[in-house]
């Protein structure tokens, strides 16, 4: 999280957590579990009032910001619920609505947006990987499997890729266009829903092209840059909160007399979870400044912060199970619903390994 | 007094149009063939930023800084990257000793050195270690002994960087034995070159000389040159150390140009190049490893900036330098490991007639220990995040609350 926040973004962000912690403890996202949706749309509406769905959409289309860059104002929503391990679809909401915001049409701004903006309705993004279409009479006819698209399942709209000619496009479809398919998967966070979206012969019209159709390989690209920002954001905030509760527990617990805390080898790997943490804290925000401003090296440091923070957050979120002991194993301690979470955004929208070549190719040239 | 501080990038602009009139570009390799020419160039160079009024951007213009802030820092050494720079004056003289001297030194000590200093005419070095000590800096037993205007010194000191190339150094010294080991010290400024020191060099295991031990035989040292108060020297110490952890992680405000040595964010391509050399290039693991070493790199610039940031603002207390310095440490074990397992069987041996980069590589992995010792070592980083950043209870010490004459000490090596 950036350590200078204005007073709107401070005012916004202890909002943010007195909703969550009222309106959505972890007894909540417990029971949850077998929920098919995985949130309750009450929930997200009132998250969507707060200013959730609103930052990434422009004022002429009912959204708006509290800086002048909303990315950074909703890494803290992101952060937040990552602290919370809450539920919502905030990733996919928020791709989409930025991408129609940037790249819309008029229609598509008006057919989606408020409904994303109001909480009333959810987007998915069916992520960077295109499907196949052809072009068919003034549209495209539209096959293929978008796999793991997270709220697939719970979504009005996609936006999906799709090659066609060579070149690639995207498309805005509605969930309920005839041949779309969308088969909930088991997932390993008790709240956060995947679905593969099937397409067989579904029939686009030309009004359902998002942006230019040569500009579509850069947009998607911004896409899934937002999702990472946020995903690591999200990571971070679960990070810090599983940190505090470590830290806390130890100096609570006692063995042979002496507080867990006062043990050196304890303090020792408390310290390196420290850094490894200030660490990440540091590449996701800068990731996020350097995607809300557009800067040049953007598409590194987002892939850095994938590279970084995945494997860490999995390691100090481990490391912080050892040192709470045989608690931190059972089902009954929160700490592997936090576990679940980063293992999820350490695997998803590329792995670490995924990004690490994005990285390679730039210092070293593509593979040949 | 108010002057109107010129913009950022006002000042920018006027660095970028000064430096590429007056400074020659940047060779690539300063840091790593470091010797005594080199050290006269770089005197040279400083001297130059002196004339142009850009030496000192953060230090007090009353002593002949600028007086600007660290943004404007930050600038400046952003303009500078394609330039040759006066890189090893940052640390230690002007990051480290010139730093804690803005903090405690004298009116007459500040106006007699710091203009000095930024002029490239004085280098300066830390007497902290000793050879009894390892980490136990305030465990120190070189003492000084009050003697009309003078205080007497007899002791040793030892890894003090370049000392036989430098000119001053703060030592820390024991003048009182009956108090606590804490209360008893005094931060002496000392002439290195003079009768009753003496300095040698030490051979480091990659075979440089750089690091050195001292001798006092009866130093006679003025009162005029102890810095902070009398038996407060370890007030001055602490804050010396902080300024060594920032320097060296690479987040002091006193430093100008880029980092080098073991600064972590440095950008740095020899592992690409090798990789590229040695036809590894298409090599999904040789891939994922230098990507590997590049993302610890932009990681450690992040961490700089935050950590930075955080102790400007408040947002973190000064003890947080110690995240950059651990991780700077770790992150260049890492490193050199990755080289190693690059450079392959091409660290074992390698043309007698041509300088490699596996040949480079593998020698510096025999010290790459360097950073994680030199300044306080990774366990005391730990201690002093899990302590004073974290507030876990402190390690137990046998030493802390009786007169330092009665605490109990080992058998001193001559070196150790």
């Amino acid at each position: 999280m950036e350590l200078e926040l204005t007073e709107e973004q401070t005012s916004f962000q202890q909002t943010t957590r007195k909703f969550l912690g009222a309106e959505c403890p972890i007894a909540t996202v417990r029971a949850l579990e077998t929920d098919p949706i995985g949130f309750p749309p009450e929930y997200w509406r009132r998250g969507a009032d707060l200013g959730w769905t609103s930052l990434l959409v422009p004022e002429g289309d009912g959204g708006g910001s509290l800086s002048e860059h909303g990315l950074l104002d909703l890494v803290l929503v992101a952060e937040e619920m990552g602290r919370m391990v809450s539920p919502g679809p905030l990733v996919p909401v928020s791709v989409v609505a930025s991408a129609l915001a940037e790249q819309g049409t008029t229609a598509q701004r008006a057919a989606v947006l408020p409904g994303l903006v109001s909480g009333e309705a959810v987007a998915a993004w069916c992520g960077p990987d295109p499907i196949d279409a052809v072009p068919a009479g003034d549209g495209f006819t539209l096959n293929g499997v978008a796999r793991s698209v997270e709220a697939g399942a719970q979504a009005q709209h996609l936006l999906v890729g799709a090659r066609v000619d060579g070149g690639v496009i995207q498309l805005l479809v509605p969930v309920d266009t005839v041949g779309v398919t969308a088969t909930p998967l088991g997932g390993l966070d008790l709240v956060r829903r995947f679905a593969d979206v099937r397409f067989d012969d579904v029939a686009v019209p030309p009004s359902a092209v998002v942006g230019d159709a040569g500009a579509a390989a850069e947009a998607i690209e911004r896409q899934l840059q937002i999702a990472i920002v946020l995903q690591s954001a999200e990571t971070v905030g679960a990070m810090d909160r599983i940190f505090e509760m470590t830290l806390e527990y130890l100096g609570d617990r006692y063995s042979f007399g002496r507080p867990l805390s006062s043990y050196q080898a304890l303090k020792h790997r408390v310290a390196d979870d420290k850094m490894w943490l200030e660490a990440c804290h540091a590449i996701a925000t800068g990731a996020a400044r350097a995607v809300a401003t557009r800067a040049d090296d953007a598409a590194e440091l987002v892939s850095a912060a994938k590279v970084w923070i995945g494997p860490h957050a999995t390691e100090l979120m481990q490391d912080c199970v050892q040192l709470h002991g045989g608690i931190g194993v059972t089902w009954e301690h929160d700490l592997h619903l936090y576990l679940r979470r980063a293992t999820v955004n350490r695997v998803t929208y590329g792995t670490p390994e995924d990004h690490a070549e994005r990285i390679a190719s730039q210092v070293l040239g593509a593979a040949s | 007094m108010t002057t109107d501080v010129e913009p950022v990038e006002e000042f920018r602009r006027r660095a970028r149009a000064w430096l590429a009139d007056s400074m020659p570009p940047y060779a690539g390799d300063a840091d790593a063939r470091f010797d005594d020419g080199r050290r006269e160039v770089e005197k040279g160079l400083q001297r130059r930023l002196w004339d142009g009024g850009f030496a000192g951007i953060c230090f007090p213009a009353e002593y002949g800084g600028l007086g600007l802030s660290v943004d404007h820092q930050r600038a400046f050494t952003e303009e500078s990257l394609p330039y040759d720079m006066p890189f090893s004056l940052n640390v230690p003289t002007l990051g480290i000793l010139a730093a804690t001297l803005v903090d405690f030194g004298t009116h007459e000590q500040k106006l007699r050195h710091l203009p000095a200093i930024l002029r490239g005419e004085e280098l300066w070095v830390q007497f902290l270690s000793e050879p009894s000590g390892g980490s136990d800096l305030a465990g120190c037993l070189t003492r000084a002994d009050r003697d009309g205007d003078v205080y007497v010194m007899n002791g040793s000191k030892i890894w003090s960087s370049a000392a036989f190339a430098s000119d001053y150094a703060m030592c820390l010294a024991r003048t009182n034995w009956d108090v606590p080991k804490h209360r008893g010290l005094t931060m002496f400024i000392v002439k290195i070159h003079q009768p009753g020191i003496q300095v040698e060099q030490i051979r480091q295991v990659d075979g440089s000389m750089e690091f050195c031990q001292e001798f006092f035989d009866d130093v006679a040292i003025p009162a005029a040159d102890v810095v902070g108060e009398v038996d407060d020297g370890w007030t001055v110490a602490t804050r010396l150390l902080i300024h060594e952890r920032n320097a060296v992680g690479g987040g002091s405000p006193y430093t100008s140009g880029r980092s080098t040595g073991h600064d972590s964010s440095r950008h740095d391509d020899t592992l690409a190049r090798m990789v590229q050399e040695s036809g590894q290039a298409g090599n999904a693991h040789a891939r994922q490893l230098v990507a590997e070493a590049h993302v610890r790199q932009l990681v450690a610039g992040q961490l700089i900036q935050r950590v930075t940031q955080g102790v400007t603002i408040g947002a973190m207390g000064p003890p947080a330098g110690s995240l950059m310095k651990l991780f700077a440490a770790t992150n260049v074990m890492r490193r050199y490991e990755i080289g190693l397992e690059l450079a392959g069987a091409g660290a074992a041996a390698w043309p007698a007639d041509t300088e490699t980069v596996a040949q480079q590589l593998s020698e510096l992995t025999l010290w790459r220990q360097g950073l994680s010792l030199g300044g306080g070592s990774n366990e005391i980083q730990r201690n002093i995040i899990s302590e004073r950043l974290l507030g876990m209870p402190r390690e137990f010490a046998a030493d802390r609350e009786i007169p330092y004459r009665d605490v109990r000490r080992g058998a001193s090596p001559s070196k150790g």
